[in-house]
C-alpha cells in the first residue's frame, strides 16, 4: 500500500480539571493512518474522544486546560505536527489540512459576508488581492453547488439556511485545495435531506480534488455510505478498525456490535430498538481492565483486570477485545 | 449680531433638523434603527448633537465676531442678552455667542479626539488581555486596576503642573491616556466570550495569526458595546475638560472652551449670570444628548440577531 498521508501514533490529549478532581484522559493512546484519497470514518458516542482527536491533529485544543502528552506523534508528510513552530503550523492549517466544523450556525463570523470568509484562507496563504479573492470565493461557491453564487457571495451568514451555511463552511475549507479535510460531524446539525446532499457534495469534491477525508461522526449510516475504512473509538481509545464492508459484515468488538444493533433498519420487521446499556464513563476515571467491560454482555474476569491490546483479526481488521483471541466465549454471553 | 449671523444660526438649526430627519428616515429601514428611534429622546439627542456639530464646523460663518475680540471695553462689558449680542457679552467685552460657537470646536473636538485615543488604547489592551489570557492578562489587568484606583483629576493636575503650559494636543492625549481603563475592561470581557466562539476556532483552523483573528474576527464583534461606551464616554471627557479648564489647567485663555468660559464668568455669577449660564447650558445639553443617544444605541444594539434577519 502507498505511504500514509497522515499518521497518528499514540496520541494522548488530557485535560486538567478544575478543583483537582483529576485529569480527564479524553484521548488516550490513539493511533491510525489516513491514506491519500481515502475517506476514513471515525465513529463513537459522545465522550469517546473523536472530536478531541480531530482538534488535536491541528493543535486546536484549548490550552490550558488541555494538553497533548509528550510521546504523542502526528506525522504529516514526514513532519511531526506536534513539534512544529507556530508559524510552520499556521502554514499547514487551512492550506494542507483543513477542517469543517459541526455547527455551521456558529462557525461563521456574523459580521462578515460569506465571500469574505471563504476568501480568508486564500488571502492568508496565497496573498490574494481583494478582487482575486472575491472571484475565488464565487468560484468556490459554484464548486459547492450554491445557487446564485455571484449574489450569495455578498450575503451574511444569517441570510443563509443551515445547509447553505455548511456549503459555505466546506467552500472555506477547500479554498486552498488541502490534501486532508477533517470533517467533524459535518451533517449533525442539518436535517436528513440536506445531510444527504452535503455527503454527496463531499464525495464529489473528493473525486474532483483528490483529497483524503477524515469523517468524524456518531452516525453509522453516514459511515456506511461514505467511508472506505472505519475507526471505532470508545473511551478515548481505538477499539476497532477495519474496512467499511468488513466492519459491517463482521464486527469483532462488542461495542461495535452494540452500535450496529442500535441502528434502526427498514428492511427487517419492526422490533424494539436495542441500546447499549449505560453510557460512556467519565474521562477522569476510565474503568480498569477493558474500558468497555461494565457495559459488555460477554465480559468475564479477564476483562475486568487486564486491558486488551488491539488484536489482529486478519485482513487489516483489528479489535481491542479478548474475544478475538478467545472466540469461543462469544457463544455464551454472561 | 448682524443679519448674516442670524441667518447662519437659522441655517445651522435647519441643517441639524434635516440631518436628524434623514437619519430617522434611513433608520426606519432596519429593525435596529427603528428600535433606536423608539427611545423617546433619541431623535432630540441626534438633533442637538447635529446642531452643535454643524455650528462647530461652520464656526467662522456662524459666529458674528472673532471669539477673542474685545469689542468695546467701555460700553460692552458684562452686557445682558440683546439682539446684537443674543447671549450677552463677558467681562472683557467679548461676544458670548461667538465664544460659545468657537468653544464648541474646542470642547467637542477634545471630547471626540480624547475618546478616540481612549477607545484605541482600551480596545488594544482589552483585546490583548482577553485573547492571550495568562500572564498578558494578569499584567495588563493589574495595570488597569492601578489606573482605575488613581484619582484622574489629581493625575491631570500633576501633569499640568509639571509641564506648566499644556497644549491642546497634549491635553487630548492626557485625557485619552487616562480614560481607557473602563473601556479595556469592557473589551476584555467581550473578548473572553468571543474567543471561545466556534468561528474563532474556525479561523485558527484556517491558519490565521493571532493579530488577524483579533482584528478581523474578535474586535468587529465588540463594535456595538464599544460604540455605546464611546457615546457615553465623550460626555464624560467633556465634563472633565470643563472641570480642568474651570480650575485653570485645561484649555488656556484666550482660546475659548466651554469650561474656561464658565471659569471666566464665575467671578461675576451674580452681576452677569449669562456669562456662566450659557456655556453651562451648552455642556449640559450636549452631555444629555450624548447620554440619550448612547442609551438608545444600547437598546438598539442589544437584541442584534433579530435585527439582522429583518435586513434581508
Amino acid at each position: 500500500m502507498t505511504e500514509p498521508l497522515l499518521r497518528v501514533r499514540d496520541l494522548r490529549t488530557y485535560f486538567v480539571t478544575e478543583r483537582g478532581s483529576g485529569t480527564a484522559r479524553a484521548v488516550d493512546g490513539v493511533s491510525f493512518e489516513l491514506y491519500p484519497g481515502e475517506t476514513l470514518g471515525i465513529v463513537g458516542e459522545s465522550g469517546s474522544g473523536k472530536t478531541v482527536t480531530s482538534l488535536s491533529v491541528l493543535r486546536l485544543i484549548p490550552e490550558p486546560p488541555g494538553h497533548i502528552r509528550p510521546g504523542s506523534y502526528i506525522e504529516f508528510e514526514g513532519r511531526n505536527l506536534l513539534t512544529l513552530a507556530p508559524a510552520e503550523l499556521r502554514a499547514i492549517r487551512g492550506n494542507q489540512i483543513a477542517m469543517v466544523f459541526q455547527e455551521p450556525m456558529t462557525s461563521l463570523n456574523p459580521v462578515f459576508t460569506v465571500g469574505d470568509q471563504i476568501a480568508e484562507a486564500a488571502i492568508i496563504h496565497q496573498g490574494l488581492s481583494r478582487k482575486a479573492a472575491r472571484a475565488r470565493a464565487i468560484e468556490m461557491l459554484t464548486l459547492v453547488g450554491m445557487p446564485d453564487p455571484a449574489e450569495r457571495v455578498d450575503h451574511y451568514p444569517h441570510q443563509l439556511s443551515g445547509g447553505m451555511r455548511q456549503r459555505v463552511m466546506i467552500a472555506m475549507a477547500l479554498v486552498c485545495h488541502p490534501k486532508v479535510l477533517i470533517a467533524d460531524e459535518p451533517t449533525t446539525a442539518l436535517d436528513v435531506t440536506i445531510q444527504a446532499q452535503i455527503l454527496e457534495l463531499l464525495e464529489r469534491l473528493q473525486r474532483e480534488l483528490g483529497m483524503a477525508i477524515m469523517l468524524i461522526t456518531h452516525d453509522l449510516g453516514v459511515v456506511a455510505g461514505t467511508a472506505d475504512r472505519v475507526v471505532v473509538m470508545y473511551a478515548g481509545q481505538v477499539v476497532e478498525t477495519a474496512t467499511t464492508p468488513e466492519l459491517f459484515a463482521r464486527p469483532r468488538h462488542p461495542y461495535t456490535e452494540g452500535l450496529l444493533a442500535a441502528v434502526p433498519r427498514v428492511d427487517t420487521p419492526r422490533e424494539q430498538l436495542r441500546a447499549i446499556p449505560g453510557s460512556v464513563p467519565a474521562a477522569t476515571e476510565w474503568p480498569a481492565g477493558c474500558r468497555f467491560h461494565p457495559r459488555c454482555p460477554y465480559a468475564w474476569d479477564k476483562c475486568r483486570t487486564s486491558e486488551p491490546p488491539l488484536l489482529d483479526a486478519g485482513a487489516g481488521h483489528q479489535a481491542r477485545c479478548w474475544l478475538v483471541s478467545e472466540p469461543g466465549r462469544r457463544s455464551a454471553p454472561a | 449680531m448682524n443679519l448674516r449671523a442670524w441667518l447662519a444660526l437659522l441655517a445651522a438649526l435647519g441643517v441639524a433638523w434635516l440631518a436628524a430627519r434623514a437619519a430617522r428616515r434611513r433608520a426606519a429601514g432596519t429593525a435596529g434603527g427603528r428600535r433606536f428611534f423608539a427611545s423617546p429622546f433619541a431623535g432630540l439627542g441626534v438633533g442637538v448633537l447635529a446642531f452643535f456639530a454643524v455650528v462647530a464646523v461652520a464656526a467662522p460663518v456662524v459666529a458674528p465676531f472673532q471669539p477673542d475680540r474685545q469689542l468695546d471695553i467701555i460700553e460692552l462689558v458684562n452686557r445682558g442678552p440683546s439682539w446684537a449680542h443674543p447671549l450677552g457679552t463677558d467681562l472683557y467685552s467679548r461676544d458670548m455667542w461667538s465664544r460659545l460657537v468657537y468653544g464648541a470646536r474646542v470642547s467637542l473636538g477634545i471630547g471626540a479626539l480624547a475618546m478616540a485615543v481612549a477607545l484605541t488604547l482600551g480596545a488594544a489592551v482589552g483585546a490583548a488581555a482577553g485573547y492571550f489570557r495568562r500572564a498578558t492578562d494578569v499584567v495588563l489587568m493589574r495595570l488597569v486596576d492601578v489606573g482605575l484606583a488613581m484619582p484622574r483629576l489629581f493625575l491631570l493636575i500633576v501633569a499640568a503642573a509639571v509641564w506648566q503650559h499644556v497644549s491642546l494636543g497634549a491635553l487630548i492625549l492626557i485625557l485619552g491616556v487616562t480614560g481607557w481603563f473602563g473601556t479595556s475592561r469592557l473589551v476584555r470581557a467581550e473578548v473572553l466570550t468571543l474567543r471561545e466562539r466556534d468561528f474563532v476556532t474556525a479561523a485558527r483552523a484556517l491558519g490565521a495569526r493571532p493579530g488577524w483573528i483579533i482584528f478581523r474576527h474578535v474586535l468587529p464583534n465588540v463594535a456595538s458595546p464599544l460604540l455605546v461606551s464611546a457615546a457615553l464616554g465623550i460626555g464624560n471627557v467633556m465634563l472633565t475638560e470643563a472641570a480642568l479648564s474651570f480650575l485653570g489647567i485645561g484649555v488656556r485663555p484666550p482660546t475659548a472652551s466651554w469650561g474656561n468660559m464658565i471659569a471666566d464668568g464665575a467671578g461675576q455669577i451674580v452681576a452677569a449670570p449669562w456669562t456662566t449660564l450659557f456655556p453651562g447650558l451648552a455642556i449640559a445639553l450636549v452631555v444629555m444628548a450624548l447620554n440619550a443617544t448612547g442609551d438608545a444605541l444600547r437598546d438598539a444594539l442589544a437584541a442584534r440577531p433579530s435585527s439582522y434577519e429583518e435586513e434581508t
